[in-house]
């Protein structure tokens, strides 16, 4: 259905009576996405084009990024190991910190200004020129083709950047490494390994889950609001974001929370 | 008297404090063209959107092809809207799929078990018969104001609508362009046996295509009846300014 002005009187002030309906908006999206998400008919030929435009077309940025977060994470943290006679565990040092909170926290930033944006914009266009109107009248669940295929990508996709991301940012930290302290890249994996646990790598996996669905359905929800026509579609993208980054850090501190208390049981 | 495929009785809708429907009644008889004249903002595409069901009215009925359109489910009203071509003011192609892909969305979504063959036979025809077959691979941004309409036609027309509704379809156009739409949707009406909806403020427009005309000022029709009974006597002052403000060739 198209939006349609609402002429109830505000309950408390104009500005939280909005904050509230827009909480309780963003919560129906949500819950509408986990209806749809298992109901037929599947869109799964534009799920498969939207996990190629999200996970192929993301891989530049995030392997440069990744590779330069490895090479200057290791360079910043070598004198202070040095200083008590330590720089042989840095592969252990970049590997926890990596694994544990850079990698997702690094490709999901990265994500969510790139893929969040893009999600944002061309959805909000969608709206404001009517695609998504001549969607619903050809008889076509726009929720499903739009949203549904994006949303569910962005979950696939982003885990699996992140452990690209991981990936490459060690390679970057072994090329330091192997550099300055000629560590073998054996011995440099043996380390990574060793230090890393079962957990880290699940929580790791989980969180990247919950920002990859983040991510999506921020995108999703500011561009299927979006109004006001073009100058709408900006501020769609923009806020798309700007709120999926803000949840991102609010998610990695209370994943860091519970990790941390399973950690301690 | 021919059937009534659509029948709005005293429809009402309001935007906050912006009442742009004031009880409005219209019919549209099976073959027939109504032209929805009025200004701009004046409720004529609320009109046509509440017939299709992306929007719903406050009070009042609207019945298309017998069927109360606010009383159905999602697959009822799905089942209606392929029934109704909406061709939208802006052509609402998809911008990132090509003229082919377009015309097959609503095909592949809607008709099972069409061969490649079959589908692609019939998104030629489309194409013919709006005479752009050259634009088959081009990209929606690559197109004319013009072309655009034309592939908007086209897409809606693939699925065999019964009821074709036109937002604005001259807005933004030069007139000769104009004058094409004009006789596109003139040629639709008679190949396809359509019953159509012309929403414009174009009284060129209007006269070419509409059997009759319906004025919608402060939302309500203020005249109906064929374009000369609407204007050669008109005496609503809104209705006569509206005449004298276009140029109309005799």
């Amino acid at each position: 259905m198209a939006e349609e002005a609402d002429d109830r009187k505000p309950l408390l002030s104009k500005k939280i009576d909005k904050f509230f309906k827009g909480l309780a908006d963003a919560w129906n999206f949500v819950r509408r996405y986990f209806q749809e998400v298992f109901m037929p008919p599947f869109e799964f030929k534009e799920l498969i084009h939207q996990c190629y435009r999200i996970g192929v077309e993301s891989l530049p940025l995030i392997s440069l990024t990744g590779f330069i977060v490895g090479i200057v994470f290791t360079n910043q943290s070598r004198p202070s190991l040095s200083e008590f006679g330590a720089s042989s565990w840095l592969p252990s040092l970049i590997s926890i910190a990596v694994v544990r909170a850079m990698g997702p926290l690094v490709t999901a930033l990265i994500a969510a200004g790139k893929v969040g944006s893009s999600i944002g914009a061309e959805i909000g266009s969608m709206k404001v020129t009517e695609q998504i109107d001549a969607m619903e009248v050809s008889a076509t669940n726009p929720f499903k083709f739009l949203v549904v295929t994006r949303v569910t990508a962005t979950t696939i996709m982003i885990p699996l950047l992140v452990m690209y991301t991981d990936f490459v940012a060690l390679m970057g930290s072994f090329l330091n490494v192997n550099a300055n302290e000629m560590v073998s890249l054996t011995t440099f994996f043996f380390q990574v390994f060793e230090s890393i646990t079962f957990l880290d790598i699940w929580s790791s996996v989980l969180k990247s889950i919950l920002f990859g669905f983040t991510i999506g359905i921020v995108g999703c929800y500011k561009g299927y609001n979006s109004t006001k026509g073009t100058e709408g579609v900006g501020r769609a993208a923009n806020s798309a974001v700007v709120i999926s980054m803000f949840l991102i850090f609010i998610e990695e501190l209370l994943a860091l929370q519970i990790v941390n208390a399973i950690r301690n049981m | 008297m021919k059937e009534k495929v659509v029948e709005a009785i005293g429809l009402k809708k309001s935007f906050g404090d912006l009442h742009v429907l004031k009880g409005v009644d219209l019919d549209l008889h099976r073959g027939e063209t109504v032209v929805i004249l009025g200004k701009s903002g004046a409720g004529k595409s609320v009109f046509i959107k509440i017939m299709v069901g992306l929007l719903t009215q406050d009070s009042g009925v609207m019945r298309v092809l017998g069927q109360d359109v606010e009383k159905l489910k999602t697959k009822a009203l799905n089942a209606l809207r392929l029934k109704i071509g909406f061709s939208f003011q802006n052509s609402a192609l998809y911008d990132s799929m090509t003229v082919k892909e377009n015309l097959e969305f609503p095909l592949v979504r809607n008709i099972k078990n069409l061969s490649r063959k079959e589908k692609d036979l019939k998104i030629e025809e489309m194409l013919d018969s709006v005479g752009l077959p050259q634009t088959i691979n081009q990209m929606p941004s690559e197109l004319s104001g013009g072309q655009k309409k034309r592939i908007g036609v086209a897409r809606t027309l693939i699925l065999n609508p019964e009821i074709m509704l036109y937002d604005e379809p001259t807005a933004g156009l030069d007139p000769i362009t104009c004058m094409d739409i004009n006789n596109l949707i003139n040629e639709v009406q008679e190949r396809y046996r359509t019953s159509s909806i012309v929403i414009t403020h174009d009284l060129t427009c209007a006269k070419v295509t509409g059997d009759r005309m319906a004025v919608l000022l402060d939302g309500q029709f203020r005249s109906k009846g064929s374009f000369q009974e609407v204007f050669s006597k008109a005496e609503d002052e809104q209705v006569k300014s509206f005449y004298d403000y276009n140029f109309i060739e005799s």
